[in-house]
């Protein structure tokens, strides 16, 4: 396989890493503060805190990780979205200075204050919305070339429904993911009120999800017809996606193997981000960036791949070393160490 | 015309973003190995106060890691929003070191959590210590990788340019470029430094605030020792920058040193003043020393600004920088060393009032002096943003919008350094040093001495 697809299919991965487990941090943040507007706070802050004050700076990592690997594998993608993103990157940076502000300040150091739980949920759902824009930005006519410099048509961006469908698929999912793994958190930690309180979260959010997704998917063939026609030929992937999340939510609804219909959720998105990607090629950016043509040089994609491969090597086994000594550590869970 | 605007609003977003991080990345950098050592002493000596100042050390090193993270991941995010151009191209040449650099985040964010939630857990008495290492491993592999980046902004090499078009790169030799050796060793060097000047000067605050007691002792001991340590080190480190400056960069050596005319056996200059035609004014010069801190070899010829281009001359305000660093630089050597001496001269007391409040103020100069540095390294680099390569206003974003996105980081910065001070004290004060002691030891004084 050649340097660039590899590349790709690393900055795949980490794409559905960072997707699955920053929703669980960013969904976290809605709950919490709905939780405290309702007066139910008291059954789930405990629960989040305890799970979300290790991860976070993790979960962070893999944010920087895709957005470099994606600039460096691929410097002329780097040049086109930089350029344009500035505006809805510089509100993600703000929004993620409030959200990491709020783990110092509430987690290690302070009181509990509403108009911070308040920042932290609202930024848990404008961080996904903004960062939707590039996946927006990505199918093209977006962009405006000029004096030999690359700018963003807002107005187009925010008048087309298309960009509202990618926005409104990625809150809902945030929502959708996050309160099924809490819910399997909260029943592995025995903590019966809070996991009851989730399942009728995960449950609620189930149809929103579905009709997102199917919006989004429809939306795309007006916006790309190449792209939509290159998906339709994947059809058997959102068809798995589809079962996924169907075995998802029945086992969620019958009460039994949390674990299991976690792990169906994560394939439900597996599936329907590989067919998405799949469907993406050539281009990384819509008419503009194709995979091949635009990578960097290969030395310097060798030179990536074989960092990646050593970092793995390291980061994997001090991963599982962790995992195990806490978040999956049923005396931890359990609050009790 | 507005594209001029937006290259002076970018720089000076790029530079508060960095003069912002650098104080988080400094201490970010630098103080676990002082908490890894504390800790190990602890063990050594089986003297749990030793462990008990690791861990309150630790509760004010997350803090200040979280928002270490936030204003990296907003300079690592800006240098692809502010200088698109400039990465298009050096992206494929630095992209190694930076894509490192996240995996050494990454180590030492999985570690740091490991550390700070396992602090009773383990049998083994060197168990939990163990975690510390990949922490302190993973802080200075990251300032070891970013500052490649910088060096090779400094001396850039390992690629072929044709045109706007890098033709062939090898990425090795872009990361080992000249400019990285003593880059690395000073910033690594000054960096511990200031850690163990900024625990020390808390510690003496403390005593000179509370009165002394053992644990103070114990700490004040520990931190200037390391204090003292890395401080010989940073001169030596600044020095053997110096002489990297006169091989391969003179004309920003020349600029800090107001350094006009080549000649052998040249002056070194401090402070002073220059006139309208560039005159100096009012300046200590010392004599041969500038050729001796170049080359070693008093009579030495050094590279003057008349063999520079007149559009290649760095800004000269940059002399005060390069004084102010230095001069802090070794009033830290001074003050760190007394305090080691009298602590074996009986005669002198190295808790008497004058040399702790010194102490309390080393702090804020040694960071100063990091401030310094890194001005005194990137406004000397001007006009270029990539030496030889690429003049900054060629780099940056043209873009209508950046003094909005300006306004909003100077905001964000406010609030989180008022905020990141806040939520210190607090904590401190919520649990202070007495109470805990109490919990822990509650069969001695606070201090050490027997009920
Ligand atoms: C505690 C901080 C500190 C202290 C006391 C010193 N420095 Fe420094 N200096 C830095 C912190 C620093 C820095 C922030 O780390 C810089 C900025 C860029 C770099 O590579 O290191 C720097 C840069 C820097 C450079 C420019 C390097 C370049 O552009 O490649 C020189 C020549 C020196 N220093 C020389 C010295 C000398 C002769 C010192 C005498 C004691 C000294 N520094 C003390
Ligand atoms: C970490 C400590 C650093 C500090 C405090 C710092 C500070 C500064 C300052 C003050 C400027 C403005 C210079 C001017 O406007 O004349 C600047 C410019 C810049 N620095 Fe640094 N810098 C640091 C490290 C780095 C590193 C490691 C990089 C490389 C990735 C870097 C990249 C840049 C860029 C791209 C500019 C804009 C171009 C320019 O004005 O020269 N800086 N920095
Ligand atoms: C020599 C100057 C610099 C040093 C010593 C330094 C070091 C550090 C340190 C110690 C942290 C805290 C991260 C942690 O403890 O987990 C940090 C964060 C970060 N820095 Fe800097 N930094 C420097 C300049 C820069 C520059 C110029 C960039 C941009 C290219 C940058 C990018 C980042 C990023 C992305 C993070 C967040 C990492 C995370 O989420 O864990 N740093 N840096």
């Amino acid at each position: 396989m050649s340097y660039e697809i590899l590349g790709l299919s690393a900055l795949w991965f980490f794409l559905f890493a960072y997707l699955i487990i920053a929703s669980i941090d960013f969904g976290a943040g809605f709950f919490a503060y709905y939780a405290l507007q309702t007066k139910k706070d008291h059954i789930l802050n405990r629960l989040i805190a305890r799970y979300l004050s290790p991860v976070w700076e993790i979960t962070n990592v893999f944010f920087i990780f895709f957005f470099y690997g994606l600039a460096f594998f691929f410097p002329d993608a780097g040049y086109y979205f930089g350029s344009a993103m500035l505006i809805p990157g510089s509100i993600v940076l703000l929004l993620i200075g409030i959200r990491g502000s709020f783990y110092a300040f509430e987690n290690y150091g302070s009181r509990k204050s509403k108009l911070y739980t308040f920042l932290y949920g609202a930024s848990g759902l404008f961080i996904p919305a903004a960062i939707a824009t590039g996946l927006t930005i990505s199918e093209g006519g977006f962009l405006r070339h000029e004096n030999g410099s690359v700018y963003l048509r807002y107005k187009e961006l925010l008048t087309n429904p298309f960009s509202w469908a990618v926005v409104f698929l990625a809150v809902v999912s945030v929502l959708y993911i996050s309160a099924h793994f809490l819910t399997y958190y909260a029943n592995k930690a025995g903590d019966e009120p809070a996991r009851k309180l989730l399942r009728s979260y995960a449950l609620f959010w189930a149809a929103p999800q579905i009709i997102a997704s199917l919006t989004a998917f429809i939306f795309i063939s007006r916006q790309n017809p190449a792209h939509y026609n290159n998906m339709l030929d994947l059809w058997w992937m959102f068809g798995l996606s589809v079962l996924f999340f169907l075995i998802g939510i029945y086992l969620v609804y019958r009460e039994s193997h949390y674990g299991l219909s976690f792990i169906c959720v994560m394939l439900q998105f597996f599936f329907a981000l590989l067919g998405y990607g799949i469907g993406h090629m050539p281009y990384l950016l819509y008419n503009e960036i194709q995979v091949t043509a635009d990578a960097t040089l290969p030395a310097m994609g060798t030179a990536l791949l074989i960092a990646f491969a050593g970092g793995l090597l390291m980061l994997i086994p001090s991963l599982i070393l962790v995992m195990r000594m806490f978040l999956f550590d049923a005396e931890y869970v359990k609050g009790k160490k | 015309m507005f594209a001029y605007d937006s290259v002076i609003l970018a720089r000076m977003l790029t530079s508060m973003t960095l003069v912002f991080h650098i104080i988080f990345a400094t201490i970010g950098a630098g103080v676990p190995l002082l908490i890894c050592a504390a800790e190990y002493v602890g063990i050594r000596k089986r003297d749990p106060k030793y462990v008990l100042l690791a861990r309150r050390w630790t509760r004010g090193y997350v803090i200040i890691v979280a928002v270490g993270v936030v204003t990296g991941t907003a300079i690592g995010l800006q240098l692809f929003l502010l200088w698109p151009t400039f990465m298009q191209i050096a992206g494929h040449v630095i992209g190694l070191p930076l894509f490192m650099e996240t995996f050494a985040f990454f180590f030492e964010a999985i570690f740091l959590g490991a550390y700070i939630y396992t602090w009773d857990r383990f049998k083994g008495r060197y168990t939990h210590w163990y975690l510390s290492l990949p922490v302190v491993i993973g802080g200075g592999m990251s300032a070891v990788f970013i500052t490649t980046v910088n060096a090779f902004m400094n001396t850039p090499q390992g690629f072929t340019l044709d045109g706007r078009t890098i033709t062939s790169v090898d990425p090795i030799m872009a990361m080992l470029n000249p400019a990285t050796p003593s880059k690395v060793f000073h910033v690594l060097t000054s960096s511990y430094m200031t850690s163990g000047a900024i625990l020390a000067a808390i510690t003496a605050f403390f005593i000179l605030k509370y009165g002394n007691n053992t644990y103070y002792k114990k700490a004040l001991k520990l931190t200037m020792i390391i204090t003292l340590i890395f401080s010989i080190f940073t001169a030596i480190a600044g020095d053997t920058s110096a002489k990297f400056l006169a091989n391969y960069q003179p004309e920003k050596l020349a600029a800090a040193e107001w350094h006009f005319k080549t000649e052998k056996g040249a002056d070194l200059i401090l402070f002073g003043r220059l006139t309208e035609d560039n005159e100096i004014q009012g300046a200590i010069h010392l004599p041969k020393l500038l050729s001796f801190l170049s080359f070693g070899d008093f009579n030495s010829e050094v590279t003057g600004l008349d063999k520079v281009d007149a559009d290649l001359i760095p800004p000269l305000w940059i002399h005060y920088m390069f004084d102010l660093m230095v001069i802090f630089g070794a009033f830290g050597i001074l003050i760190s060393m007394l305090f080691i001496v009298f602590m074996f001269w009986k005669k002198r007391d190295q808790y008497n009032k004058w040399l702790l409040r010194a102490i309390v103020v080393n702090a804020p100069l040694a960071m100063l002096a990091i401030e310094f540095g890194w001005i005194f390294a990137e406004v000397g680099r001007q006009p270029w943003i990539l030496r030889g390569y690429m003049r900054v206003a060629e780099g940056a974003i043209s873009s209508p919008y950046v003094h909005y996105v300006f306004a909003a980081f100077l905001i964000l910065y406010v609030l989180l350094g008022t905020f990141v001070t806040l939520v210190l004290v607090r904590l401190y004060k919520k649990n202070p040093i007495q109470k805990e002691w109490e919990m822990r030891f509650p069969d001695t004084l606070f201090g050490g001495d027997q009920k």
